[in-house]
């Protein structure tokens, strides 16, 4: 029982299913990685086949053009340092794909740790904000109103665009990194909480509490 | 009785199981509780057209934003580390 666990590399109950693309699989019994050379990679022309990929995947998800060079620079030299890890059963570009995600997760992580000790001002307003009373009943003040159609009048659509985006940009690190893996990834529950490192019952509390803020800045700012 | 007035109020509730029902499969109780609460409320019922319509267009977004292209220098720079790199084995 314990043996099988472990059998991977990584930890295979139901919780820990996130492996890290870059960990060798014991069951290969790598004596030594660096040593390793394999036959389906090509190193030398990663830059040109795909940093610019990896960029655009990157800088869409952490929202920081810095931060994305960075991972681009960082997910190359770590994939040198562990070709053997590439088990040639997807192409090079899905593995360092894998390895650029694992990376941004990380940032994730990183972020919403350094959010509890230092806030803005802003987000702690947002945590705070309240839309209903202590009945539950929402606040004349937060009333929803119709301030959208539902068909989207393609001349506005930009500008709508805009907007939304401003108001993105205005949710706490942690929840917006929810909304990038739920939205863009289209994660599952278990994994986006596992890679989080959240618990459910928190999860579901941060996706109400961000699509209330969300709504109620898209009624506030689109006129 | 009790347990139905105080979902027949509770929009904070209720905003809450819509948006969890957009992830997930509600249970039954859960799922009757925001029927009810739906029946009743014209307020929760616009919320969850727009949340709806907000989940979009935030998927939307972030799959067409595109960011200016890495520049040359950096890709230079990038490849000669790798290229090092690779002479030293």
């Amino acid at each position: 029982m314990g043996f099988s666990r472990h059998i991977n590399g990584y930890l295979t109950n139901n919780k820990y299913f996130v492996r890290n693309p870059l960990s060798p699989r014991l069951s290969d019994n790598i004596a030594d990685a660096s040593s390793m050379t394999n036959d389906h990679l090509q190193p030398a022309d990663w830059v040109t086949n795909h940093a610019d990929y990896l960029y655009q995947y990157a800088v869409k998800r952490v929202n920081d053009a810095d931060i994305a060079r960075d991972l681009v620079q960082d997910t190359f030299l770590a994939a040198l340092e562990k070709a053997a890890a590439f088990e040639g059963r997807s192409s090079e570009r899905t593995w360092l794909t894998a390895i650029i995600k694992f990376k941004i997760y990380d940032v994730y992580r990183e972020k919403s740790g350094s959010l509890k000790e230092l806030r803005t001002e802003e987000h702690e307003a947002l945590q705070q904000q309240d839309f209903f009373n202590d009945f539950g009943h929402w606040i004349p003040a937060h009333y929803p109103e119709n301030f959208i159609s539902t068909e989207p009048d393609p001349l506005q659509a930009k500008e709508f665009g805009e907007v939304l985006k401003r108001c993105m940009e205005k949710l706490p690190a942690l929840w917006l990194s929810v909304f990038t893996m739920k939205h863009l990834d289209e994660e599952t529950t278990p994994v986006i909480c596992e890679s989080l490192r959240i618990s459910s019952s928190n999860y579901w509390v941060i996706v109400h509490r961000a699509k209330l803020s969300l709504r109620a800045c898209l009624q506030k700012n689109w006129i | 009785m009790n347990a139905l007035k105080k979902i027949q109020h509770n929009c904070k509730q209720a905003t809450f199981l819509i948006e969890k029902q957009s992830l997930t499969r509600l249970s039954l109780r859960e799922s009757i509780e925001l029927r009810i609460h739906l029946a009743g409320c014209s307020l929760c019922r616009l919320y969850q057209q727009q949340s709806g319509m907000i989940g979009r267009a935030v998927q939307q977004l972030l799959k067409s934003s595109r960011e200016k292209p890495l520049d040359e220098t950096f890709k230079q720079e990038l490849q000669n580390r790798i290229d090092e790199r690779l002479n030293k084995n």
